[in-house]
């Protein structure tokens, strides 16, 4: 099976210990991963900052560089969301490209959704000891239905217990260029995220969106709090984080 | 009502800043959510009704001009006086022709957020009207002189105490802290006015063709009174308020009390169909509605019709990030949150309120909560290209996108400039590895955050390295 993996140009630039643990997972699910070198990005910031024309031509360079795979994984509910959920209305007036964006759609998994729904995998191989508390991103949660996933996928991690934070689907603040467009309200939003997830009391953080990792790391750091770890889905369950790769 | 939308970000700051506020949100917050959630587990096909109301007010839409007719014929049968306007002013004109016609002097108002678009109280008391408002909340806000900052609770940015304050203030009685004895003294301060008022106006939740009703949803039993006590009883209405039948009522109404405060239903639903009739103990003499257009009918025609199949209920706001933190009013007009980030700009213009549909993650909390199905984060989505489209934005955002566009879609300049930004981020990350500041652009972000830094080499770069190895 060939698996293309959509590393995403945030993971890309920001932490490739994200890519590298989603490349682990899936080779040791055994899947042929291709990661195409021409990959950049799905497009969402030009679609979600109304530049529609620059959306459609990454959303085309997606299309051609996947479409030689079975599957395409992407270990971020918002770009996988974007795929999913926004390619058919963002190239609706493209008739020539129906077929191929209908194809890409249904072949487009976020990464945990994909290593339990396609792959139905038992044993991951990372490990770790403490406790978590999960956060569950907007768009993969309402998007793309992630949410019982990564937590099914974390209870199989030797040593980790879970510990649910009072409001898992509630906003990180983070919105893209939300957050630098309105910094003070995105900054006061992920606050009362840090609030959960401090009240929570867990050793890490963990999610499946990047975006949302930045936020809300970003905020736990200003506000003084260097204890907590806040790890992608990915790289708790490769047992990789960004320290090793280095 | 004046618009202020422009100054959002402005305005928003001073809220976040605001103590009092910051209080009253807090102890807001999650109330409605909760009670909302709740309530919504009595239904057990909660998705299939949420689905039929979603039908229902498309179809109304679609044969808005039938429906309106048949809605205009029944009323007319029943002795209503029907008036159709098409801007705020010919409203405002209307409702005060009416009430110098029988010679009225003071007027009790049901809370309507047309009126509040309109300025309706602000027009009746400069043409000489006294203007009383009558659901709890709204009076609240005329007695302090502020405008609603959420469509069902107009005063939810107030705290108890506040309003003690308020009361001791204009009422002249010693001040009061318990909750239900400020209701007690605000009830016994409004009887009198009933009772002695020549005019009664009200909103309408919806209108009811099949019956020519209007029919209005409250709690407090003021909006009864309103309807039924004075000599006169205007109503007003946007054209997108029509329903087909009394069936297609009672499946919307199980939706808007649960969606709005949680309640299986509101205390008091009241349908007005005419005037009083000689066998009736009481009513108006008069019943006038006038149906209302302001933008509606525009809106019906464009890519943001579905945001007519509001039905007003406030969940949005009460599900959004940003309405929690900054509340109603830093929103700049009659209706906040996220159906008011689509319907300010849709009604004033898109060139008065360009942060509204940008001042979103779109998290699209509010859309899964919307008891119509309106796909609000979609509906900001295409504002915002029509921004794009108008050259609304600001140049350096214009400038900072096709900059993105152009890389992005040149994998090898792409990569190249990757490398050298991982780079310096790393760098800049210093030991800690947190970006503490920012450049121009970006700067909003450190504000109150710092930024993770790279890891000095990018993906593609590592990947591509042990490839070769």
């Amino acid at each position: 099976m060939r698996v293309g993996l959509f590393v995403t140009c945030l993971a890309d630039l920001m932490r490739p210990s994200i890519g590298l643990a989603a490349l682990k997972l899936l080779e040791q699910a055994g899947c042929e991963v291709v990661v195409p070198a021409s990959q950049t990005c799905c497009g969402q910031p030009g679609y979600n900052s109304g530049d529609r024309a620059a959306a459609q031509a990454l959303a085309r360079k997606v299309i051609a560089e996947f479409e030689h795979c079975d599957y395409v994984v992407v270990p971020s509910g918002s770009c996988g969301g974007m795929i999913r959920t926004h390619y058919p209305e963002l190239l609706a007036d493209a008739p020539d490209l129906k077929e191929r964006v209908a194809w890409l759609v249904n072949r487009t998994h976020e990464l945990t959704d994909f290593l339990v729904n396609v792959m139905h995998l038992e044993q991951v191989p990372g490990r770790f000891d403490g406790t978590v508390t999960y956060h569950d991103s907007c768009a993969g949660l309402r998007e793309l239905g992630v949410k019982s996933q990564p937590r099914a996928l974390l209870s199989r991690v030797p040593g980790l217990a879970l510990k649910e934070m009072q409001q898992p689907e509630q906003c990180c603040g983070f919105g893209g260029t939300f957050a630098v467009k309105y910094g003070e309200i995105s900054s006061r939003i992920a606050d009362q995220k840090c609030q959960d997830v401090e009240s929570a009391g867990a050793d890490a953080l963990v999610l499946g969106d990047l975006g949302c990792m930045l936020s809300i790391e970003g905020r736990l750091r200003r506000r003084g709090d260097r204890k907590t770890r806040v790890l992608h889905v990915a790289e708790v369950l490769a047992g990789m984080s960004g320290e090793e790769i280095e | 009502m004046q618009v202020t939308s422009q100054q959002f970000k402005q305005a928003a700051s001073r809220k976040l800043a605001d103590h009092k506020l910051q209080t009253a949100l807090m102890n807001a917050r999650g109330r409605l959510v909760a009670a909302r959630a709740r309530s919504i587990q009595e239904l057990d096909n909660f998705e299939e009704i949420r689905q039929a109301a979603a039908d229902i007010r498309d179809h109304c839409l679609a044969y808005l001009d039938v429906y309106l007719e048949e809605w205009e014929r029944n009323a007319r049968a029943a002795g209503t006086i029907v008036h159709w306007a098409e801007s705020h002013e010919e409203m405002n004109r209307l409702v005060l022709e009416i009430a110098r016609r029988n010679q009225v002097r003071k007027v009790i108002k049901s809370k309507s957020m047309l009126g509040e678009e309109s300025g309706l109280n602000e027009y009746l008391e400069e043409g000489g009207l006294e203007v009383r408002e009558t659901d709890l909340g709204e009076y609240i806000i005329q007695q302090a002189g502020e405008n609603p900052s959420h469509i069902i609770a107009p005063a939810v940015h107030k705290s108890k105490d506040e309003i003690a304050d308020l009361f001791a203030e204009k009422h002249k009685r010693p001040r009061l802290t318990e909750i239900e004895a400020l209701t007690h003294e605000a009830r016994e301060i409004l009887r009198p006015h009933f009772l002695d008022a020549d005019m009664g106006i009200t909103g309408a939740n919806f209108l009811v063709a099949e019956t020519g009703s209007t029919m209005i949803v409250t709690n407090e039993g003021n909006g009864r009174m309103t309807t039924t006590m004075p000599r006169v009883h205007v109503a007003v209405a946007g054209i997108e308020k029509c329903l087909p039948t009394l069936e297609d009522f009672s499946l919307l109404m199980r939706l808007l009390a649960r969606s709005a405060t949680g309640q299986s239903i509101s205390n008091y639903l009241s349908f007005t169909t005419g005037p009083k009739r000689p066998a009736d103990k009481d009513g108006p003499d008069e019943f006038h509605v006038i149906i209302v257009d302001i933008g509606r009918s525009r809106v019906l025609g464009s890519a943001l019709r579905e945001a007519l199949r509001c039905i007003r209920c406030g969940a949005c706001m009460n599900h959004c990030p940003v309405y929690q933190n900054i509340g109603g009013h830093a929103y700049g007009w009659v209706y906040p949150g996220p159906i008011g980030s689509v319907l300010t700009p849709a009604y004033v213009g898109i060139d008065k309120a360009l942060d509204l549909p940008n001042a979103a993650t779109l998290c699209n909390q509010c859309g899964v909560a919307c008891p119509v199905k309106i796909p609000l984060p979609d509906l900001m989505r295409k504002l915002r290209e029509r921004q794009v489209e108008l050259r609304l934005r600001p140049g350096g955002e214009r400038l900072g996108l096709k900059v993105w566009a152009w890389l992005a879609t040149r994998p090898r300049l792409y990569a190249l400039a990757t490398r050298i930004a991982a780079r310096l981020g790393r760098l800049a990350g210093g030991r800690e590895r947190l970006i503490h500041w920012l450049p121009p652009g970006a700067s909003q972000w450190t504000l109150g955050r710092d930024m993770p830094a790279p890891r000095g080499r990018t993906f593609r770069d590592i990947y591509a390295a042990r490839r070769r190895a």
